[in-house]
């Protein structure tokens, strides 16, 4: 699960980190409050930001500066309301604009390849690390942290000096690494950045100091840790969700949204995916990924159903399921309910083997489903079955 | 021969008196695996499965009692972490984990100490594995598996039993089949099983079943153009019509940051010799046309 950055920032401030302050606005009106609150404690400028989980929101207009609570609330109007690449902006960040020295980034992912948590630092801040990555890989510095003590002073020390704040900010720099690294295991994150990580300019009782803030923040929580986070879950954000992904999560049901107009139900992750592809290979396009997981029964394939079928887009229906736990008989049995209760008559085809396909197949054969042996015949079908409903309709 | 698991597995299923290690142990059973013990703490002294398999309250006694040298865990992903420890801790040295939905970072710690005892993890997720003819370790259908020496290696469950059925069904029988699990955090990994795989005389052949996300693929790739030379090679990927950014379904299948797809991994497969499937049922006719005769 993604987190927006104002959340981001809370779990960074909960583990002692320096953020500077924030508020969060839903309305115009609300944006320009929270400018003239920080105006009248000395702020000259704030900064106004999109609050969507996509990235490279600065690109698409997503983050503006403002001079006046007015303006403040003249540019929250103009974000509000936008679309960035596919999510409706519903809420903006508004903080003080920092005097910016300079920009480095941190960041912490779950490495699957080395198993360890592999903390990431690069004087190229305020970029996508991505590209830094791609065009100059050797910008980024590396250290694992260990498994069972986490990541060593010395290891953040090595970080520090490879970015070049190995001077007055190393203490600090330490400070925030570790503290990066205890977010992780006290949130189950698998993955956190803070980028920029920047040096800023701050006024003081004599004259101007320097220090380290964190600037922005994202972080991904891992979502088989969620049940012993409800605090966390609650973080999810319904707005940015497709509604039957709330439906799909109550009955365990893997369910991603797509484009095209053949709905799938299958059983397993892998085959799930698969499915996807023959259908695509078949000349189709898949309305949805669906895994209806081990061991299902009727009411788990009816609310399938329901999900599939909620999509105005769909014309047809491929179920392919191979039994092991999940029994083909239980799946025929489900499937015939539900299109007995189902309102929109969508063309499907069935393909059940493994354990008691033999009874599946008489089920399906005495309600007249229209079946298929393999999978690819049954990708086929499909798309057949969804252009003939397309040209009927047409 | 056969990795992993043979004639020679003495196994002890942990959380046997559960609904899923009841049933699946059962089907072991019936498979022919030998189960020597259960595990279910409080539950020592009963006898499972029709009173064929003594219950014990804690692994060192279940090894002790038992020679057990091998496990397969069916218990709750809050429990699992330290049933693996449990295990390694008794002396196993295989341990199949087939739980789901473990928090990935309670696996980072678990899979160095079973590192540093020298024993092997497979999964977690994972559907365990079959030696056809010889043992049935976890949760794949006994009845898809034909004796054979191909080798198969995959991190999907029921993908899997869909490439294995075909190859049956055309003939091809397996001499180890082993799904390592579709979480980011694994014990074995893709690389770890073709290594077996090599050092096995038995197998002859290897089919490697992958899906977005990730860099395992690659990583064994890079190895078997260096050492599988001249071994018959076939892979098939899931996941090519898979939207960027979105979990699909498999914890550790999710294209991130551009990396991970499924054009990347069939590119590295078929530049170290792979023949790659635009489908599983394709599987068997690769593995004749790179060579294979069994």
């Amino acid at each position: 699960m993604k987190l927006h950055e104002a959340d981001a920032k809370m779990l960074l401030v909960a583990q002692g980190l320096p953020v500077p302050p924030w508020a969060v606005a839903r309305t115009p009106e609300e944006a320009g409050e929270a400018a003239a609150k920080f105006m009248a404690e000395g702020t000259r400028r704030v900064v106004v930001k999109a609050q969507v989980l996509v990235g490279g929101r600065g690109k698409a207009g997503g983050v503006k500066l403002a001079g006046t609570p007015a303006e403040a609330e003249e540019v929250a109007g103009r974000i509000l309301g936008m679309d960035i690449k596919g999510s409706l902006v519903r809420k903006v960040l508004v903080g003080p604009a920092a005097m910016i020295v300079r920009e480095y980034y941190l960041g912490a992912i779950l490495d699957r390849a080395s198993r360890r948590i592999v903390m990431m630092a690069s004087a190229e801040g305020g970029v996508e690390i991505e590209e830094v990555a791609r065009v100059t890989p050797a910008a980024i510095h590396r250290v694992a942290a260990h498994p069972f003590l986490g990541l060593h002073d010395y290891q953040a020390r090595e970080l520090a000096f490879a970015v070049g704040l190995g001077g007055p900010h190393l203490r600090e720099f330490v400070r925030i690494a570790r503290g990066l690294i205890a977010l992780m295991a006290a949130n189950d994150a698998d993955l956190v950045e803070v980028n920029p990580l920047a040096v800023v300019r701050e006024p003081g009782p004599e004259g101007h100091v320097e220090r380290l803030a964190c600037l922005d923040a994202k972080i991904t929580l891992d979502d088989s840790a969620l049940p012993r986070h409800p605090e966390l879950e609650r973080l999810r954000d319904l707005d940015e969700e497709d509604p039957a992904d709330a439906e799909a999560r109550h009955y365990d049901i893997s369910f991603i949204h797509l484009d095209g107009t053949i709905g799938c139900m299958v059983n397993g992750a892998g085959l799930a995916m698969t499915t996807m592809d023959l259908v695509k290979q078949a000349g189709g396009e898949p309305a949805n990924f669906l895994d209806i997981g081990g061991g299902a029964k009727a009411d788990r394939v009816a609310a399938a159903m329901r999900l599939i079928l909620g999509d105005p887009k769909v014309e047809a229906i491929l179920v392919n399921i191979f039994g092991g736990i999940t029994r083909g008989d239980e799946v025929a049995r489900g499937l015939i309910e539900a299109r007995n209760r189902q309102e929109r008559d969508v063309p499907m085809v069935v393909r059940i083997v493994g354990t008691n396909a033999a009874e599946a197949a008489r089920l399906l054969h005495e309600a007249s489903f229209e079946t298929a042996a393999t999978l690819d015949e049954a990708a086929g079908k499909a798309v057949a079955a969804a252009r003939r409903a397309a040209g009927g309709a047409r | 021969m056969s990795i992993l698991i043979g004639r020679d597995t003495r196994l002890v299923v942990q959380g046997i008196t559960g609904r899923e290690g009841e049933f699946h142990a059962r089907q072991m059973l019936e498979y022919g695996t030998r189960i020597v013990a259960g595990v279910t703490p409080g539950k020592g002294g009963l006898h499972a499965l029709d009173n064929r398999v003594p219950v014990f309250d804690t692994m060192v006694e279940a090894v002790r009692e038992t020679g057990a040298n091998t496990s397969c865990i069916f218990v709750p992903a809050a429990a699992a972490p330290d049933a693996v420890l449990e295990a390694v801790g008794a002396g196993i040295g295989t341990v199949f984990c087939i739980t789901e939905g473990i928090p990935a970072l309670d696996m980072l710690p678990v899979v160095e100490l079973v590192r540093q005892a020298g024993s092997r993890l497979v999964g977690p997720n994972c559907p365990g594995a079959t030696s056809p003819g010889r043992a049935k370790v976890g949760i794949i259908p006994g009845s898809i598996h034909r004796e054979g020496s191909v080798g198969v290696v995959s991190r999907s469950g029921t993908l899997t039993y869909e490439a294995v059925q075909a190859m049956t069904d055309a003939g091809i029988g397996q001499s180890t089949c082993i799904g390592i699990g579709g979480d980011p955090i694994v014990g074995t990994a893709f690389l770890d099983v073709l290594q077996l795989f090599a050092a096995d005389p038995e197998t002859e052949a290897i089919v490697l079943i992958g899906e977005i996300g990730g860099g395992a693929e690659e990583e064994a790739a890079a190895w078997a153009a260096d050492h599988l030379r001249g071994v018959p090679l076939a892979a098939f990927v899931a996941g090519r019509t898979a939207p960027e950014g979105r979990r699909m379904g498999h914890a550790g299948a999710i294209i991130s940051g551009g990396r991970g797809t499924a054009a990347e991994k069939v590119a590295a497969l078929e530049a170290a010799g792979f023949r790659v499937a635009s489908s599983p049922t394709e599987l068997p006719a690769l593995l004749r046309t790179a060579g294979y005769r069994g």
